[in-house]
Parts: structure tokens; C-alpha cells; sequence
């Protein structure tokens, strides 16, 4: 690893401040991308600015419908998370399946959401789920928030501060984990609010998570497995890698899909 | 060069190092606790997992100056005296280890396990939790067997003290 500064920060402005003095600054949450990412050499940051201390970023929030989580709370916490199962087991069941135990106990939802992996699990909820991503500077719809791969709508050091969004009535991620690393080669996050339906596809897109319009379409006209077997995922818009090709992994997405809905009941 | 201080196996500890140097290597180098094992350099193998605040993470994931003012426990620090921990005790007796190199990792992994499971552990369950730590020796079988058995014989002794 190269030489870095590090800085603990004890709040949201603070941390905002200790970026705006630094160099070539990153935020550090549960550095289970980051420390790992600087370990290989392939990130160099100058200054590390921890927001792990940071308690207002941390906990979960329900309000009836409502849920609101703390971009600092750990994938564990979200998993084990009572009130968060009574109304979204969904995210509970994600969150649970990330990585391992030990990943699950520091990696953070603001970091794998800031970080927007194309592999990553939350991305899916994210959009799925219609979730505001509040920042210290504005709130983000989750459409508008993810970009492209490793990319998203947060400006230079604009922190990710919780995301808020209403339950749904029904919803349920699938993913096939690849065999070695457990991220998703296709992850799918259905979601159905009143007449609403919401299908977002992570691991398999060559442009990250998207939302899929066709698979959308055929679950609000029936909200059963079955009527996704006439929709087409186009292979065109898959990743292909060794670990599978485009046309694996739309068939994939498809089977994802199925299974997501058969899940959520 | 920064101060860390941290509470390890209960008892308070400082020195000096580098920002970027790893929790694990602090650990191992600095307060000569050689017990925490290195075994890749991707967060996969578990060979480094400790207990920090109560949880268990990669100790090769994190900086020591990260975890300054934390409450931390390696695999010395559980057993009393002589007497083993009860999950040291079932690899022992179960042959959950053969070169001993992930063995120490393994040991805090169960050991966490078990706390938050309680008696609710199965076999599938201790195979789903141990995705995290790789052993190049036993197969897995007996390292499942004797965290079952640990599991069993703690969460015994938890309902006769209740
Ligand atoms: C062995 C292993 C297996 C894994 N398996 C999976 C898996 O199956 N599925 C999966 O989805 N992920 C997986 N991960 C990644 C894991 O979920 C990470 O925890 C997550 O991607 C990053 O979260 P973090 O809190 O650790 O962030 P960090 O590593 O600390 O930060 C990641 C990036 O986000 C930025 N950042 C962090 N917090 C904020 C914030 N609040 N606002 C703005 N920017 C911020 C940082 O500057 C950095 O660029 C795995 C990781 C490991 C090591
Ligand atoms: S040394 Fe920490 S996971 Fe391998
Ligand atoms: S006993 Fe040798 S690596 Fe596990």
C-alpha cells in the first residue's frame, strides 16, 4: 500500500471539511472495497477521511411504511434488523447474503451504493425499491443516481448521508453468486407497490444496474413468474467475461427474475 | 509516524505506526501477538479474523490507526489460563485441524458464530458462515463437526446457568 493520511472524522460537516483540505482525498466507511482496492496498489489516496465514527450516519429508521437507513450502517445490521424485516425482509435476505460474516460486520450500504460495483447487490435495491439517496448537499432519486459502471450522480466529496424509501407491498432479490467471489453474476430486486412494479438487474449489465422495462411491463399486467417467459433480455446489453458470456447471463437474468417473483409471492 | 491505542485480550496497549499500516501487522509486529495469520492478500481467506467491538473482521482489511480506541480480541486472548475455550477444545478433540495455519481464524469465526446463533446452529448454517474462511487442509468436515460440538456443549452450559 501506498502512504496515505488518514483523518477521523466525528461529523458529517467535518468530514466535508477535512475533504475539501486534502489532496487527492477518499472517504473510508467499511474499507472492505477501499483498504482492500489500496492493498492491491490500484487506489492511492492521499488523505483517508474515516466516517465510521460517525453516529448520525449509523441506524435504521421505521415509520410505519417508512424506512430510512443510515448510509454508515453495516450490511450485518441491515440483515439482523427486526423492524427493517417486518416491513422489508427483502433488503434483511440481501444484505445477508454479501460477502461473509466478517465483510458484513465493516462493509457499510453508503459505501457498495457510492462504490456502484456493476457486481454489487445493493445498486438493485436501490432502484428497485425507488430509494432517496440523501447527500449533505441534496436528496438524489435513484434513478438519477447510478451512471455507468463505478459511476454515479455524487459530485467531488459529496457525502452519502441515508437513503429513505416506502416499503413495498411485495418484493424479493435472487442472485447467482459466482462460485469464487459470492458478488452477483445477475442479481435481480423485484418489487410491487400498489400497481407499481419495479425490476432492477445487477452483475450482468455491460453498463451496470438497470432497470428492466420489458420484465416491468409484463409483471404489472400479471405478477406471476410465468409471464416473464415471453420477454426478451436482450444479450446485447450483458457483460461477458470468463466467468460466463452475454448470452448465459441473459438467460441468467431471466431465471433471476422468475425466481425473485416466485420469492416475494 | 500516529499513536494507536487499543484494549487487547483486555489489557490497554499503544505504539506507534505508519497510517497504512495494517491492523494485522500492528498486531503481529508491534505487540508481538503472532497468533493472527496472514494467508492472501485479498480479504478471502480469514486467517487474520479477530474480534473488534465484539464482531469479527479481516484484520488484514483494516489500519491500525482505523481501529485506534477499540476494543480488540485475538485468539490468545481466549482462553483462561491453561484451560482452553471451548471451541479450542472441540477442534482438539474433533481433529479440526491438520497444519494449524487457518486454524486461529477459524477458532475466532466460531467463536463469533456461536454468540450469535446461539444453539440455533446447523450444519448448513456453519458451512454458509465459514464462506469467508478457506482452509487448504481438512476439507472443512471436521472443522463443521467441531464448531457443532462447541455450539452443542456452550449453549449446554448456557441453559444450566440459566
Ligand atoms: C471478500 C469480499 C466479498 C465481497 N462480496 C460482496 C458481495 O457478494 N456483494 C457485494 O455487493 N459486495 C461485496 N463485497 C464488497 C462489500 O460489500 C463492501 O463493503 C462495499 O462494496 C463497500 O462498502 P464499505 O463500507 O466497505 O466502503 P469503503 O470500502 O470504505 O468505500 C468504498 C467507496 O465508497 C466511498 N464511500 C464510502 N462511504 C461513502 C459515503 N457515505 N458517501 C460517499 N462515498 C462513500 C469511498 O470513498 C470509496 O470510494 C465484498 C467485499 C469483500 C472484501
Ligand atoms: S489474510 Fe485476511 S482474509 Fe486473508
Ligand atoms: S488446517 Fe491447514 S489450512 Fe486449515
Amino acid at each position: 500500500m501506498y502512504e496515505t493520511n488518514y483523518h477521523r472524522a466525528s461529523s458529517v460537516d467535518e468530514a466535508a471539511r477535512l475533504m475539501g483540505d486534502a489532496g487527492e482525498g477518499k472517504y473510508l466507511a467499511g474499507g472492505m472495497t477501499l483498504i482492500a482496492t489500496m492493498k492491491q496498489r490500484l487506489a492511492a489516496p492521499s488523505d483517508l477521511i474515516d466516517l465510521r465514527h460517525i453516529g448520525s450516519m449509523k441506524g435504521i429508521t421505521v415509520n410505519g411504511r417508512n424506512v430510512t437507513i443510515g448510509a454508515g450502517t453495516s450490511h450485518y445490521d441491515v440483515a439482523s434488523s427486526d423492524a427493517l424485516k417486518a416491513v422489508c425482509p427483502a433488503l434483511c435476505h440481501l444484505a445477508s447474503h454479501i460477502g461473509d460474516p466478517h465483510v458484513r460486520h465493516m462493509g457499510t450500504i453508503g459505501g457498495s451504493v457510492a462504490n456502484d460495483d456493476p457486481a454489487a447487490d445493493y445498486p438493485s435495491a436501490v432502484l428497485a425499491l425507488n430509494m432517496t439517496v440523501r447527500t449533505n448537499k441534496r436528496e438524489i432519486a435513484a434513478d438519477d443516481f447510478f451512471v455507468g459502471m463505478f459511476e454515479t450522480a455524487l459530485e467531488e466529496g459529496e457525502i452519502i448521508v441515508s437513503f429513505s424509501f416506502e416499503a413495498p407491498d411485495k418484493a424479493a432479490y435472487q442472485k447467482f453468486p459466482n462460485p469464487a467471489s459470492r458478488y452477483a453474476m445477475a442479481g435481480v430486486f423485484v418489487a410491487k407497490k400498489g400497481s407499481d412494479v419495479r425490476v432492477a438487474v445487477t452483475g450482468a449489465g455491460s453498463n451496470g444496474v438497470f432497470r428492466h422495462q420489458g420484465m416491468e411491463a409484463a409483471l404489472k399486467a400479471a405478477w406471476a413468474p410465468d409471464a416473464l417467459a415471453a420477454v426478451t433480455v436482450d444479450a446485447g446489453m450483458m457483460m461477458a467475461d470468463i466467468h460466463g458470456n452475454s448470452d448465459y447471463r441473459a438467460n441468467l437474468v431471466k431465471v433471476m427474475a422468475k425466481r425473485a417473483v416466485a420469492a416475494a409471492g | 509516524m500516529t499513536k494507536v491505542t487499543l484494549t487487547v485480550n483486555g489489557r490497554k496497549v499503544s505504539g506507534e505506526c505508519e497510517d497504512r499500516t495494517l491492523l494485522v501487522n500492528f498486531i503481529r509486529e508491534n505487540l508481538g501477538l503472532t497468533g493472527t495469520h496472514v494467508g492472501c492478500d485479498t480479504t478471502q481467506c480469514g486467517a487474520c479474523v479477530i474480534h473488534m467491538d465484539g464482531r469479527s473482521v479481516k484484520s488484514c482489511t483494516i489500519l491500525a490507526v482505523q481501529a485506534s480506541g477499540s476494543d480488540i480480541t485475538t485468539i490468545e486472548g481466549i482462553s483462561s489460563g491453561d484451560t482452553l475455550h471451548p471451541v479450542q477444545a472441540a477442534f482438539k478433540e474433533n481433529h479440526g485441524l491438520q497444519c494449524g495455519f487457518c486454524t486461529p481464524g477459524m477458532v475466532m469465526t466460531a467463536v463469533d458464530m456461536i454468540r450469535r446463533h446461539g444453539g440455533q446452529l446447523d450444519e448448513q448454517t456453519v458451512r454458509q458462515e465459514l464462506e469467508g474462511n478457506i482452509c487448504r487442509c481438512t476439507g472443512y468436515h471436521n472443522i463443521v463437526k467441531s464448531i457443532l460440538s462447541a455450539a452443542d456443549e456452550m449453549g449446554g452450559a448456557q441453559q444450566a446457568a440459566e
